[in-house]
Formats: C-alpha cells, structure tokens, sequence
C-alpha cells in the first residue's frame, strides 16, 4: 500500500530576517485511496504543507515519504521525475497552458513522460470524456469556463497515473455548480479507481465531501477526524 | 509539442511580437542594403579600376613587380600566349612591355611611360580606343605612337607631330626611337595623363632592344568570382621559380586597403544598429520572462525539466528572431534587386570628380545571397545568445515562490 508519511516537518520561511514557521512539527499518515481534506484558517500552513509533500518545497526538519520514497534526499531532476510519474497537482489557479487546446494541455505531461503518441492521444480523449468535457477537446482554455478549466486540470492531474493528487484550493474560483460538479468527478475516481486525493481547502462544500479532515493551526495537526 | 508550445507561445502577445519582429526586420533590412550598396560601390570601383589598365591578375618574371626594371622582361613563348588553355577563365591575355623614357621635341623634355601594346587585345579589356580624343587609333604593324594628351601638352605636341624617346633598354643598351603621333588619349587621372605613351608591342620591342621580350602579362577576367581559380591554375601550372603570378589585391595595396578602412567604418554602423536590436529583443525576453515566472513555476510542478523549458523558451526567442530576419530578407530583396539593376547615380561635382578620373559615378548594388544570409546569421546567433537569459533564470527558478508572485 502506498503511504504518505511525514514526521516531525517544520518549514520556516525567511529564516534570516523575520521568521515565519509555516509548518511547525506535522506528523501525518494519509494512506492509499483516502479522501482528505487539509483544512485551516489562512496562513495554518495547508499550502505549505501541500508543497512540501509534493517535492515543490524542502522541509527545514523532519522527514517527507511518498510511497516509500524519502523525496529531500533526491536531487532536484530526481525529484522533479517522481513528480511526473507519482503526484498530480490541481492549482487554485486552474494553470493551464494557455496555447495549448484541452486535448493537448492534457497529452502534455505524458509527453513529457515520453508515452507513445496514439497512447496519450487515447487517455487525454478518455480522460477529458470522464470528467466530462468530450466535446471541449480542441477548445483552448481562454474558450472554457472556470469550472471547465479546473476540470481540465483534474484530467491533466491524472493523465500520468499518479498515486496522489495535490489540490491546492481547487474550488476557490469556482461557482456552487460547477464547485459540484467537480467534486463528484474526482469522488467517483476516488472510488472506482481508488486514486488517492488530498486537498487543501477551506470551501465548506468540499470539507462535507471529504472522508477525513486535517485541520492545521499554526502549522501544526490541530486535529485528524476520520468520518464513516 | 516543445516546438508547437514555443511558435504558439510567440503569438500570445501578437502586439509585442509584430514590434520586435518589426525592428528586427528594419536592422536586417538596413544592414543588408547598406552592405549590398557598399560591396557593390566597391565591386564597381574595383572593376573600373582594374580594368581601366592592370586587369584582375598578371604575369610578371619573378621578382619584377618589387623592381620594376625593363631588365626584367621574359620571353613570350606562344605557351604564355595562351595561358587562356591553362586557365581557361581568362579572356584574354595583353602582353605589355613597360619602361620609362625621356619625351622630347625641340627644347621640351619630359619623363614619359612607354608601353609596348598589342592594341587589338589591348582595347578588348581596357577600351583604349574609346580614349581617342584626336586621330586615330593604333596598329599592330605600324611604327606610330599614341600620346595622352598632357604629355602632349608639355611637350606643344599634336597629330601627326614626331615624338622622339630615349630610354635605357634591355641590359643597358640604349633606346632610342622617333615616332609620328597617331592619336591622343585622354585619361581622366592626371597622373596618366601626364605621363603615357603607347607603342605597338614589337615597335616598342624594337625600342628597348628586347626583340620578343614583355615585362608583363595582364589578364582580361570577366567574373571577380574567377581569380582564384585562374590563381590557383597558373600557380600550379607555370615554373614559380621563374614567373609570379599576382591579383589585384597585390597590385593595388592602397585600393585594398582603402577597401578595408571603408568597411571598417561601417562595421561601427552595423554595431551600433544591432546593439540597439539587442536591447530590444533583450527587453521583449525581459519582460516575457518576467510575465510567465507563475507559468514557468507550474510548469516545472508538473513534471517539465527545466532544460526542456529552457529549450522551449530558447526556441521561441530563436524563432521570433528568424521570423524578423526572413521579413526583413524578404523586404530587402526587392529593393536590393531594384538598385541593382538601376543603380543610383550622382550627379554634380561629385559625379565630375569621378568622371575625371575615368569612372562612372554610378553605384549598383550587390545582389548576391550571402549578404542577406550573413545578416540572417548575425540575427541568430544574437537572439540565441541573449536568449541564453529566460535559460539562466529558470535554472534558478523555485517553483513554489514563482507560483506564489
């Protein structure tokens, strides 16, 4: 089973001027195929934290395992070729590439995974008719909405196969509707194809939807509730 | 797809790339007419001159051209008549036989050049007929000289006068001759004018004693493009060790090196014409680089290397580059082609002062394609070295403080 592991992490950002400990001590353990939410008021660390797991940022102390894989002790190309095979990330932003097309945006990181053309031309098309954009393949993102952009970026996320996904904030720009929408979209992916996603989120609609709650305070577990 | 994402990713602000591609275009337009305009001034000088007497290459006994004595003339064998067999790029060959002597008529004297001449090949390259001011041109066959008219002039001498010449002639024998004056010239150089007088080859022979001999062999070449291969054929062809086969860039230092001043100068004009492309293409990369940190931050999220972004980006300056040196190829043509064809002419005492040294003042362009691939060249290697820049910022790029901006 694929773990998420961290101990003891602490990230203090401008160490040399005025400090400012993002993240001050966090023990957590998310399993394979959970649901969890990372929730806290602005500035508790969530984003930090999810940084942190993702390999975008090195803790100053403590250890970061995903899936076995101690990531401070790789190097930064390591690093960022675990990234590529084993995490997805969903941006608040959506972080489209805004001259690509949906189809293309998609295809893209298994390019870069360097996959077969007529492989990643299937799993894009598969992947954007399973978050239910089939007919906005060749629409670029500037042609969507918000909560079609964000959609993208969940089929993007997943492209890869990773094991996790990181959603920082996902619904924040997002309308009631669409919000949804998008939460039903990667709870059946939860479900059926037992992909593991961890948000950061403080959108009450997402927080019901979540299976576990992590709540931060000032950068450390406040509490850890797992629901039925 | 890197390429895709990079010819996509320059048209996202079309306004900033139609100008950077518009002052690109303007360098390489600018550049490249002002060096087919100059090249060709150049090549029309340089043709005019050679032309006008040395031709492209000649053919002296070795050593004659640093000591410039008649003792030094050679044989004419009918093998150097016709060198056009060994170097079959040479139109024709014009034997000379040159030395100075003294003109004299009554109580003026004068220092005067002699040049033996076989005037039909002779006014094949140099259009010495068409000098003729007064009577008439020279034959082979007859014992009559051609006179420019300064010399004329010193001396109070006219058509169908004597000219009378002493010299010292082959080996120290002494040269002495009189010849009824044929013809006038008129150079427009004051100093030819002052100074030639044309003989037929075997007359002037006669005169210097050397029966058979010439000081030198100019070669007619049509095609500048040519004179490294007649070079390279007659140097491997005749006995180095007896002759020396020179171009013009031998013959006339100062041309060459008056040649090279020009083109000094303008290299100052061409500096400063691509430092300022540089500072803008160096501000369209500064500011792109500075818009898409948060883009470049996500895209090393997901899994993109930072040398595969760093070759996008790289790829995307290149292009907007090549995009503005095409254009400005494809606008300079035209115009090039226009003025090469209708060269510009001056007019007044520019034109005058020309004129009176015998050319036309008249300046084609050079149409020929490595001006404007040369000026394509220096494009790409500028933008590929300031785009060097986006490449050393995402190297240090943390993605997490570049998604945070």
């Amino acid at each position: 089973m694929k773990v998420i592991t961290t101990k003891g992490v602490v990230k203090i950002y401008n160490p040399d001027k005025i400090p400012v400990k993002a993240l001050d001590g966090v023990d957590l353990e998310i399993k394979e195929g959970e649901f969890t939410a990372i929730v806290g008021p602005s500035g508790s660390g969530k984003t930090t934290l999810l940084n942190v797991i993702g390999g975008l940022d090195r803790p100053d102390e403590g250890d970061v395992e995903v899936g076995g894989h101690d990531i401070d002790a790789m190097s930064d190309n390591k690093l960022i070729d675990f990234r590529k095979e084993h995490i997805g990330f969903v941006f608040q932003a959506y972080n489209l590439i805004p001259v690509l097309t949906a189809r293309e945006n998609v295809e893209f990181v298994m390019l870069l995974q360097n996959r077969p053309k007529k492989e990643r031309r299937e799993r894009a098309e598969e992947l954007l008719r399973a978050v239910g954009l089939e007919d906005k393949m060749d629409k670029r993102p500037s042609e969507l909405s918000g909560g079609q952009q964000q959609r993208v970026a969940v089929a993007r996320a997943l492209a890869p196969k990773p094991d996790f996904i990181l959603a920082d904030e996902p619904t924040a720009n997002l309308d009631s509707k669409s919000t949804a929408n998008l939460l039903d979209i990667m709870a059946r992916l939860n479900e059926e194809e037992k992909i593991t996603f961890i948000f950061s989120t403080h959108d009450q609609r997402v927080i019901d939807r979540a299976r576990r709650v992590v709540t931060l305070v000032d950068g450390k577990v406040a509490t850890d509730e797992v629901r039925g | 797809m890197l390429f895709r994402l990079a010819w996509r990713n320059i048209w996202r602000n079309k306004r900033r790339t139609a100008i950077t591609a518009a002052s690109i275009l303007f360098a390489v337009f600018f550049a490249s007419f002002m060096e087919a305009f100059q090249k060709g001034a150049w090549d029309h000088l340089i043709s005019s001159v050679v032309n006008y007497y040395y031709g492209y290459v000649q053919v002296h006994q070795k050593g004659y051209w640093d000591e410039q004595t008649i003792d030094k003339a050679f044989p004419l064998v009918d093998s150097l008549k016709q060198l056009q067999e060994k170097a079959p790029k040479v139109q024709q060959v014009l034997p000379r036989i040159e030395s100075f002597a003294l003109a004299s008529t009554g109580e003026h004297t004068s220092g005067v050049m002699v040049v033996g001449i076989d005037p039909q090949v002779e006014d094949a390259m140099t259009k010495l007929r068409s000098r003729i001011s007064d009577g008439n041109y020279l034959k082979v066959d007859e014992e009559a000289a051609l006179v420019a008219e300064g010399v004329a002039e010193n001396l109070g001498l006219g058509v169908g006068d004597t000219i009378v010449l002493i010299s010292q002639g082959y080996h120290g024998v002494n040269a002495a001759g009189k010849y009824p004056i044929k013809g006038m010239v008129n150079f427009g150089s004051p100093e030819l004018n002052k100074q030639m007088v044309y003989l037929p080859l075997p007359v002037a022979q006669y005169f210097y004693g050397a029966n058979g001999l010439v000081t030198s062999l100019a070669l007619q070449i049509d095609d500048q493009d040519d004179i490294k291969p007649t070079l390279r054929a007659l140097n491997s062809q005749l006995d180095t060790a007896a002759y020396e086969v020179m171009d013009w860039k031998d013959l006339l230092p100062d041309l060459v090196e008056a040649k090279t001043l020009d083109s000094a100068g303008n290299i100052i004009v061409y500096v400063i014409l691509y430092l300022i492309i540089a500072f803008g293409i160096f501000g369209t990369i500064l500011m792109m680089s500075k818009e898409r940190e948060y883009e470049f931050g996500v895209l090393i999220s997901i899994g993109m290397h930072r040398w595969q972004l760093g070759l996008t980006v790289w790829l995307e300056v290149i292009m907007l580059g090549l995009l503005g040196a095409v254009l400005g190829i494809v606008a300079a043509l035209p115009v090039v082609w226009h003025f090469h064809l209708n060269p510009i002419r001056f007019s007044g005492d520019y034109a005058e002062a020309m004129e009176k040294f015998g050319f036309e003042a008249i300046f084609p362009t050079l149409f020929e394609a490595h001006i404007f691939l040369t000026q394509a060249l220096l494009v790409f290697i500028l933008t590929a070295i300031l785009a060097l820049y986006p490449i050393f910022k995402i190297r240090k790029l943390k993605p997490v403080e570049a998604m945070r901006a």
